[in-house]
């Protein structure tokens, strides 16, 4: 009996979900897409599991510093980030929201060319691909959609630029995905 | 030569930091405490902030690194400090520990921090208990399906060095809003 294999729910342009389709799509694992509109579920657990269930093309460094500088990265994005610009705290901001996440998406960025001046290579940690990539591509989709000057931040941007021509992270955008409406292909 | 202890950069009341604390305590591991007051605008020195960019407790220096971002010290705790482990073998249930520690880590704690309170102004009060009152709902779903003795089986694990301090700061919640009712200062951070 084989085993089934997983389904991920997603909404195209949800940066959570997105994140774990770069994991999925990276480790070539076949999976069912079922489209949700907004569903948010606990993303960087999901991509802690595939990460250990899943152990080819690896997305974590076998060094535990440099796994924690890898953790780091995806926390100061998936918490001191995402939670402040997401659809639901924005409905709840009301009319400021663009300068509340604008304001929100630039201060973390600040923080994360900090960080990434201490670590980075060709990528977000050294010089091979890693969560803390996954993470970072679809914040700047987001900073994008916020208007967040991206010249202030040149290391966020290069590494953006080098991943956006990998295949997993092509696989995985927002775009590629079965329910992007077309006027947004 | 033996190594320097980690040093844990922590202002008493962060629940951020209170979880690093019970991940070493529970290690029984030996480090040195430094006090950063929130309040007294510590984190925002320029001292601390070449520690830690972000401003915010905890970091934890260890070999003369600089971690930040309590869960992937917690996560590094886990991996260098084998003894008492925190984390279950299996990973759905380790999956399900970091999806509570998520839950807590994304989906409440960020919205009730010192700096966005701040942003927020008048309103920091019903803002911050409608936000811990809402992942509190989702949390205790959560936990209907895999909590034993503690939040994932019976085995503490990270999940319940998150869940306490944010217990801790509901509790605050709800008295600073009873207190706000009555008109009484009962005070901030």
């Amino acid at each position: 009996m084989t085993t089934p294999k997983p389904i991920l729910y997603s909404y195209f342009r949800s940066s959570c979900s997105w994140r774990v389709r770069i994991v999925l799509a990276h480790k070539s694992i076949d999976y069912e897409y079922r489209p949700i509109h907004l569903l948010k579920k606990e993303q960087i657990s999901i991509m802690e599991y595939l990460e250990e269930t899943y152990p080819q093309n690896p997305l974590l460094p076998k060094e535990p510093l440099l796994r924690a500088k890898v953790r780091e990265i995806c926390e100061v994005i998936g918490s001191g980030i995402q939670p402040l610009q997401n659809l639901s705290v924005l409905q709840k901001i009301g009319d400021e929201k663009m300068e509340w996440g604008h304001y929100y998406i630039n201060k973390g960025f600040f923080a994360l060319e900090q960080l990434l001046a201490g670590c980075a290579g060709k990528y977000s940690v050294g010089d091979q691909v890693t969560l803390a990539d996954c993470c970072l591509v679809p914040q700047v989709y987001n900073a994008n959609r916020f208007k967040v000057d991206m010249s202030q931040f040149p290391i966020i941007s290069r590494i953006h630029e080098a991943l956006n021509s990998v295949e997993a992270f092509k696989a995985a955008q927002p775009s590629n995905q079965p329910d992007c409406p077309e006027d947004l292909k």
